[in-house]
C-alpha cells in the first residue's frame, strides 16, 4: 500500500480514529494490528518473514537478558569470595553464552536478508565469473520474494538485539509491544531506521486525544505529500526518460539528469519520511529525524551527517565501531605504525574501516555493482577531503574567505554536485554505463540543449516546469526559515485566518498541481468517432 | 483560535474593573469563547466545501465545444419526463434519429439518452434510471454495442457517467465500467480525475462554470453539413464473432427490465456503414430477438424504403447521419411507430401534438432547433482535418 | 591524563580539550577522530576499547574520557 494511494489516506483515517477512540490502554495493541494490516495488504505473502524476524529477535534478547541478570546475580552473590580472575572468568563465560545467542540472531537474520536480496546478485556474479574462465554453463537466477522493508526492519530488529547484547538496555518483556517496535506501519516502507530505547519511549503511550498535536502532525504529512507529489512525481517521467534511454540523452541531458534526480529523490525521499514522522506525530510518537536540510551541506561529511542520518548511524555503530576497534584492527594498526611509518600506520585503521563500513552501506541500498561503487566512491572522497584538512586549514589561514557567503554557497554547491554525480550509479544500468555517461558531461558538448526548449520534450511541458520552479521555491524557503524553528510553529503564531489560508491553500495545491491520478490526457478525449 | 481568544482577553481586561465583574465576564468569555470557536470551524467548513466545489466545477471539462457528448446524458434532467418513447444507446441512436423531426411530423413524444461509445451495460442502467423518472410505452436500443464485452476507455466512461445523478444505479453502472486503473473515488470526487486540467482550462471552463447550453434536441445531436461515403472500407476478418457473455447478459436484463416494467422494447440496427456490421453478428441479434419475441429493425437493410443517400445524407462519410439523413430515417421510422405492430403487441404511438402545454415546450424546442440549423448553414461546423 | 591531552590535540590542535565538555555532542569529535583517538589509547596505554563503551558520555569530555580508560585498565 503505498503512501499516495487513496486505500492509504483511508487506512490511516482508520488508524488514527481508532486510535483515539479506544481505551489508552489498548492503543499499542491497536497499533500492532493496524501495522499488521498494513504489511498483510501491502505485501502480504511476506508476512512470514515479518514474523520470523520478529520471533527469533525477540526471543534471543530475552535470552540475553536472562544471561545478563544470572550473570550480575552470580557474581553479587560471590561478591566475598571470588578473586578478580574468578570473576573474570564469570564473565567470561557469560559473554560466550551471550555471543552465542546474538550470532544466532544475526546470522539467521542476515541470512534471510541476504538470501533474498542477493542471491540473484551472487548467481549473476558467478557466471560472471564462469563466463570469464571460458565455461559456458550457466545458474539461471531464482524468482524470491523480497519482502516489503526488509532492509528496513532487519536493521531495526539487529539494533535492538545488539544493544541488548552490549547491556545498553534491557530487552522488552512483552511479544506484542516488541512486534509493534518492529511492525510500526508509518516506518515499514523506507524507515527512518529507529533505534529501541528512543522510539520505545513513545511508542506504547497511552496518549491522550490532542487536537494540537493532531493538527501538528497532519500539516507535517500534507508538507509530504506536497514534497512527493507536487515535485517528485512531477519530476519522475523525465529522469526515467533520461535514465533508461542514455543513447539518446547524453552529455548535457545527462547533467539535466542529474539534477533532477536529485531534486526528485530528495522530495521523495524527504518527503516520504515527512509523512511517516507526521503520522508517528500525530499519534504522539516521535520518531527521530532522519534529515536535517542536507542540501545546506558544505561539506560531503556533513552531508552524511544530515541526509539519512539513522542509516548513517546504525552504520557507524553497529559497523564501523566495531570493526576499527576490533583485534584484528589493532594488530594492523600496530604492523602500520611499524611498517609503514607514523603518519600512514594511525591512518591505516581508519581507512580500511571507512572501507568496509561503505563497501556494506552500498550493498545495503541495492543488489549491484553500481552501490558498490556508489559506496566506494563516497568512501572515497570522504578520505580524500579528510586527508585534505591539513591543506584546507593552512588555505584558510592564509586566505580569509571562510565566512563569506559566496565561498559558503560555492562549498554548497560543490557538495551537491558531488552527491549528484556519484547518485548517478544509482541511476544507470551498469558501472561502465554510468562512467560513460558521467564522461559524456563533458565530452559531449551538447549543452545548448539546455537552453534551446530541447527539454521541453522531456515529457514536461513549460507549464510543468512552471509548477516546479514554484515548489522549488517552497522548498528552499522552508528550509531557509527552518533553520531558526520548525515553520509550523512559526505558523501557529500567527492569526487564524492567515493560518487556515496557508494550510488550505497547500492542500489546494496537492490537490490541483499532484502528479497522480488518470492523467488527463486531451488527446484521449479527441471524438474517434464510435 | 489564536486571534479571537486574544481579542477577548484584551475585551476582557478593559472591561474588569471589579473582582466581582471580572468573575462574570470570565464566564461570559468562555461561553464567547466556545461560541466564536464554533463560529471559526463552521466558517472555514463552508469555505473548504464552497472553495472545492468551484474548483472541481471549474477543473471538469465541459464537453461544450468540439466534444459535446460528455454533456448529454446530464441533458435529460432538465426535461419534463413524460415521453412516450426513449431512445437509449450509443452515437448510432443520437446521430441517426430526429426527436424534434417525429414531433413534427407524428406528434411522438421521444428523447434519446444516448453518450459516445455507450456501452450495454451503460445503457441498462441508464433504462433503469428513466425507468425511475418516467414511464415510456417503447424503449428502442440500438444493438451495435453488444460487440463490447469489456470496459473500453476510461474517457468514454467519464463522459457517459459524470453527467449521471447519484444513486444506486449509478454506483452499479460505474462499478461495471470501471477499467483497469479507474477509481471509485475519482468518480465521486472528479476533482481527483480532472485536477491536472488546470493545464488546459480555457474560455469554455469560465462561460459554462455554472449554466451549461443545451447541445442536444431532445438527445439528438444535430449535424447539417454534407462528407459522401466514399470507399467504405470492408470490415477486417473477426477471430471471433460470437458476442461475450457479459453483453449477452445484460441483453438478458435490458429484455428482462422491460418486461418487468412493462415496457415494449424495441432493438434497432442504425443505418451506419461503418463500424461495420457483420453478417455473424447480424445472424446472432436476428436468432436472439426471434428466440425472445422482440422486434428487431435493420436500418442497414432499408436504404431503398428509407430513401437515404450516402452521398448527401452522412456528414462523416457514412459513419453518422446528418440531419437530411436523420430525417429521411425518422420519417420512416415515425411511420411504423404511428402504425404499432400487433405482431409483437406493439401499440401505435399517440400524436399529442393537440396537447397545448406539450406543444407549447415542442415550439421552444423547435425554434432553438432551426436557429441551430441556420447557425449551421451560415456556420458549416466541419470536421478538422 | 596528561599523555591523553596530547594525543587529542594532535587530532585537532584548535581545541581547549581541558576545557571542552561535548566533545561528540557539540561535533568537534566526529567517528574517524573517535577511532584513531582508540587506536592510539590502544597504543599509548594499552586499553582495549570495546564498542560498547564507545558511547558520546564515554567521549565528550578529556575527563569522561579518562575516566573510561582507568575503569577499561581496572577491569583488565
Amino acid at each position: 500500500m503505498l503512501f499516495t494511494s487513496y486505500e492509504f489516506l483511508g487506512f490511516l483515517f482508520l488508524a488514527l480514529t481508532a486510535y483515539y477512540i479506544v481505551p489508552k490502554k489498548a492503543q499499542s495493541a491497536v497499533l500492532l494490528g493496524f501495522s499488521y494490516l498494513f504489511y498483510f495488504l501491502s505485501d502480504g505473502r511476506a508476512l512470514v518473514f515479518l514474523l520470523v524476524t520478529t520471533a527469533t529477535v525477540f526471543f534471543a534478547a530475552k535470552k540475553l537478558g536472562e544471561l545478563h541478570a544470572s550473570q550480575e546475580a552470580c557474581l553479587k552473590e560471590h561478591k566475598a569470595e571470588f578473586s578478580r580472575e574468578e570473576k573474570k572468568a564469570v564473565k567470561e563465560e557469560f559473554l560466550k553464552k551471550r555471543r552465542k545467542w546474538l550470532l544466532f540472531g544475526l546470522l539467521l537474520n542476515l541470512g534471510i536478508l541476504a538470501v533474498c536480496k542477493y542471491t540473484n546478485f551472487a548467481i549473476a556474479n558467478v557466471n560472471g565469473l564462469l563466463h570469464f574462465f571460458g565455461r559456458t554453463e550457466e545458474f539461471s537466477p531464482i524468482s524470491l520474494l523480497l519482502p516489503m522493508g526488509i532492509s528496513f526492519y532487519t536493521f531495526q530488529s539487529l539494533s535492538y538485539l545488539i544493544d541488548v547484547y552490549r547491556g545498553k538496555y534491557p530487552p522488552q518483556r512483552s511479544l506484542s509491544r516488541y512486534a509493534l517496535f518492529v511492525s510500526f506501519f508509518p516506518q515499514m516502507i523506507q524507515g527512518p531506521i529507529s533505534r529501541y530505547d528512543e522510539l520505545s519511549a513513545t511508542l506504547y503511550g497511552p496518549h491522550s486525544f490532542d487536537p494540537a498535536q493532531l493538527s501538528s502532525g497532519l500539516q507535517r504529512v500534507l508538507w509530504g505529500y506536497f514534497k512527493k507529489l507536487v515535485i517528485a512525481d512531477r519530476l519522475l517521467p523525465a529522469v526515467n526518460l533520461i535514465i533508461r534511454t542514455p543513447e539518446e540523452y547524453h552529455g548535457a541531458y545527462a547533467f539535466a539528469g542529474m539534477l533532477f534526480y536529485a531534486l526528485e529523490l530528495y522530495a521523495d525521499f524527504t518527503g516520504g519520511i515527512d509523512i511517516t514522522i507526521g503520522i508517528a506525530e500525530a499519534m504522539g510518537i516521535r520518531v527521530r529525524e532522519n534529515f536535517i536540510r542536507p542540501y545546506f551541506s558544505k561539506s560531503v561529511k556533513e552531508y552524511w551527517n544530515r541526509w539519512h542520518i539513522t542509516m548513517g548511524q546504525w552504520f557507524t555503530d553497529y559497523i564501523f565501531y566495531p570493526v576499527s576497534v576490533s583485534g584484528p584492527m589493532l594488530k594492523l594498526s600496530k604492523w602500520g605504525r611499524a611498517h609503514l611509518g607514523n603518519v600512514i600506520g594511525k591512518r591505516l585503521t581508519v581507512w580500511v574501516s571507512c572501507l568496509i563500513v561503505w563497501f556494506a552501506t552500498g550493498i545495503w541500498h541495492g543488489a549491484s555493482w553500481n552501490f558498490i561503487v556508489w559506496g566506494l566512491g563516497n568512501c572515497i572522497i570522504l578520505l580524500v577531503s579528510q586527508e585534505l584538512e591539513p591543506f584546507y586549514r593552512w588555505f584558510h589561514s592564509r586566505v580569509n574567505l571562510e565566512d563569506r557567503f559566496g565561498w559558503k554557497l560555492f562549498r554548497i554547491l560543490r557538495t551537491i554536485l558531488l552527491m549528484s554525480s556519484l547518485r548517478m550509479f544509482d541511476c544507470y544500468r551498469d558501472v561502465p554505463l554510468t562512467f560513460r555517461m558521467f564522461f559524456s558531461m563533458f565530452t559531449a558538448g551538447n549543452w545548448k540543449v539546455l537552453v534551446d526548449g530541447s527539454l521541453l520534450n522531456l515529457g514536461l511541458d513549460p507549464k510543468d516546469f512552471l509548477v516546479l520552479l514554484g515548489g522549488l521555491f517552497l522548498l528552499i524557503t522552508v528550509s531557509l526559515l527552518q533553520r531558526k524553528r520548525s515553520v509550523r510553529e512559526q505558523i501557529r503564531t500567527l492569526a487564524y485566518p492567515a493560518r487556515f489560508a496557508l494550510w488550505f491553500g497547500l492542500f489546494l495545491v496537492v490537490l490541483v498541481f499532484g502528479a497522480y491520478g488518470v492523467g488527463f490526457d486531451a488527446s484521449q478525449f479527441i471524438y474517434n468517432q464510435f | 483560535m489564536q486571534a479571537s481568544s486574544s481579542t477577548i482577553s484584551s475585551e476582557k481586561e478593559a472591561l474588569s474593573f471589579e473582582a466581582l465583574k471580572e468573575q462574570e465576564e470570565k464566564g461570559r468569555g468562555n461561553r464567547k469563547n466556545r461560541l466564536s470557536a464554533a463560529a471559526c470551524i463552521a466558517v472555514s467548513a463552508a469555505l473548504i466545501l464552497g472553495v472545492l466545489a468551484l474548483l472541481q466545477a471549474l477543473l471538469m471539462p465541459k464537453y461544450m465545444g468540439k466534444i459535446v457528448e460528455g454533456a448529454m446524458v446530464a441533458e435529460y434532467y432538465g426535461e419534463v419526463k413524460d415521453h412516450d418513447m426513449v431512445f437509449v444507446g450509443d452515437c448510432e441512436l443520437y446521430e441517426n434519429f430526429d426527436p424534434v423531426y417525429l414531433w413534427k411530423q407524428y406528434g411522438i413524444n421521444s428523447y434519446i439518452r444516448g453518450s459516445a461509445q455507450q456501452l450495454i451495460w451503460q445503457s441498462y442502467y441508464l433504462m433503469e434510471e428513466t425507468l425511475q423518472y418516467e414511464h415510456p410505452k417503447v424503449m428502442v436500443f440500438n444493438v451495435l454495442s453488444l460487440q463490447y464485452n469489456e470496459p473500453q476507455k476510461e474517457s468514454y466512461n467519464r463522459m457517459t457517467l459524470d453527467g449521471m445523478r447519484w444513486s444506486k444505479t449509478k454506483i452499479d453502472d460505474i462499478n461495471a465500467s470501471m477499467t483497469k486503473g479507474e477509481q471509485f473515488l475519482d468518480y465521486v470526487f472528479p476533482i481527483l480525475r480532472f485536477h491536472s486540467r488546470w493545464k488546459e482550462l480555457e474560455q469554455d471552463d469560465f462561460t459554462y462554470l455554472f449554466h451549461k447550453r443545451q447541445v442536444t434536441f431532445n438527445g439528438y445531436y444535430m449535424r447539417t453539413d454534407v462528407k459522401p461515403a466514399e470507399n467504405v472500407p470492408e470490415g477486417k476478418p473477426l477471430g471471433n464473432y460470437n458476442f461475450g457473455d457479459n453483453a449477452w447478459d445484460y441483453m438478458d436484463r435490458i429484455v428482462k427490465l422491460c418486461r418487468d416494467n412493462d415496457v415494449q422494447l424495441l432493438l434497432v440496427k442504425a443505418p451506419s456503414l461503418y463500424p461495420f456490421w457483420y453478417p455473424q453478428w447480424e445472424e446472432q441479434v436476428e436468432e436472439y430477438a426471434a428466440a425472445n419475441h422482440l422486434e428487431y429493425i435493420n436500418f442497414l437493410e432499408l436504404t431503398e424504403e428509407t430513401g437515404l443517400d450516402f452521398q448527401t445524407d452522412t456528414y462523416d462519410a457514412g459513419l453518422h447521419l446528418n440531419l437530411s439523413g436523420a430525417d429521411k430515417i425518422s420519417d420512416y421510422f415515425g411511420g411504423l411507430l404511428a402504425k404499432g405492430n400487433p405482431e409483437y403487441g406493439r401499440e401505435a404511438m399517440p400524436d399529442r401534438r393537440g396537447e397545448p402545454e406539450l406543444s407549447s415546450r415542442w415550439e421552444e424546442k423547435i425554434k432553438a432547433y432551426e436557429a441551430e440549423i441556420r447557425r449551421q448553414k451560415e456556420n458549416p461546423p466541419g470536421i478538422d482535418p | 591524563m596528561e599523555e591523553l591531552l596530547e594525543i587529542l590535540s594532535e587530532l585537532h590542535p584548535e581545541v581547549d580539550f581541558a576545557a571542552e565538555q561535548s566533545l561528540v555532542d557539540g561535533k568537534i569529535l566526529d567517528s574517524f577522530d573517535i577511532v584513531s583517538l582508540i587506536s592510539e589509547i590502544n597504543e599509548t596505554f594499552d586499553v582495549v576499547v570495546p564498542p560498547e563503551e564507545i558511547k558520546p558520555e564515554n567521549f565528550n569530555s578529556a575527563k569522561a574520557i579518562w575516566a573510561m580508560i582507568e575503569k577499561l585498565r581496572d577491569e583488565a
